[in-house]
């Protein structure tokens, strides 16, 4: 890790993987059958996906992004099956 | 004649895959460490059912970016004859070897029971021991089985006869109740446009011998042993 890189901002990414519309979500709908079970009976639909949190350290916002953009489609989400959104902030002090 | 065993961490067929080419067979056979960059001279390639890295994001989705799988590539490249069983089909899914995906089963459930499969193309390096149409029995054990494609490119890969085995009955119809994990169009394995990588997610080493209940993997093992026998002599 470069210097430049060490003291750069550190950011925090909150990333959604879910599965595209057009892909049967067995999970999601067995999820639905058992809020209906609990007689939630308004919900209409449900879909599992995928939350994920990296924390990064970049140039600035673009950089981040960039870089978490290239994350997702190498590797976060496998773009046959899935599609992917995310957004970019200042990572919160601990 | 040698054969490259794929061994990640998690892979579970690795040993039986060993027994069945060299014990039953009687070749050569090599494991092959996931982050070996070489693939030590073997003639063809297994990649073997497990849990590859814990199977942790997706299935596969780790263990593709294992360095061995850049040789494995390579090696595909140059016309090797690569199989993929079980995890091995997410692995070569996920590495782009072969198209599609490999989704959780619809029924939610581990399915670990034998099925039968109709062979739809003989004339492959790794079915020419089949007749078209023949029906194989042989075991599952998964829970990421259900073949995805969207429909374009599913009707392409049928259209250049990229499937070569369905889950079907023990006539050998295709039907929704032989399909155990809800793969689209019953598929349970297919082969890339060059035909030098297949992938099923049934398990033919585990039937090669009767006292394991079936011996109809041999006809997927001895199709292979015969494509390769040509560049052994």
């Amino acid at each position: 890790m470069s210097e430049a890189t060490q003291t750069a901002t550190l950011w925090l990414a909150r990333i959604h993987v879910t599965l595209k519309p057009a892909v049967v979500d067995p999970q999601g709908d067995t999820i639905l059958s058992a809020l209906h079970q609990l007689h939630f009976n308004d919900v209409q639909g449900v879909r599992a996906g995928k939350y994920l949190e990296v924390t990064l350290r970049a140039a600035d916002a673009d950089a981040a992004a960039a870089s978490v953009d290239a994350m997702c489609s190498t590797l976060l989400a496998n773009p046959v099956i899935e599609r992917y959104t995310f957004d970019v902030e200042v990572a919160p002090e601990d | 004649m040698k054969f490259g065993i794929l061994v990640f961490p998690g892979t579970w067929s690795d040993r039986d895959w060993h027994h069945v080419l060299t014990r039953t067979l009687g070749h050569e056979a090599e494991y092959i460490w996931h982050d070996d960059r070489d693939l030590h001279g073997c003639d063809a390639v297994i990649v073997p059912g497990g849990f590859a890295h814990g199977d942790y994001l997706r299935v596969g989705a780790i263990a593709r970016f294992s360095p061995v799988m850049d040789a494995v590539a390579r090696f595909a490249e140059n016309g090797g004859l690569v199989l993929g069983s079980c995890n091995g089909f997410q692995i070569l899914t996920e590495a782009g070897l072969l198209s599609g995906a490999l989704l959780r089963n619809a029924s939610l459930s581990f399915r670990c029971e034998w099925v039968h499969l109709r062979v739809e193309r003989a004339d492959t390096p790794f079915t020419n021991a089949c007749q078209p149409g023949q029906v194989l029995r042989i075991p599952i054990s998964h829970g990421d089985g259900n073949f995805y494609l969207d429909d374009a490119e599913l009707a392409a890969l049928e259209a250049r006869g990229g499937v070569v085995f369905r889950y079907c009955d023990a006539e050998g119809n295709v039907t929704p109740e032989a399909n155990p994990n809800g793969s689209r169009n019953n598929i349970a394995g297919i082969i890339n446009e060059r035909g030098n990588v297949l992938a099923l997610m049934p398990h033919p080493e585990r039937c090669c011998e009767p006292e394991l209940g079936g011996t109809d993997g041999r006809y997927i093992c001895d199709s292979l042993v015969a494509s390769l026998a040509p560049a052994a002599r």
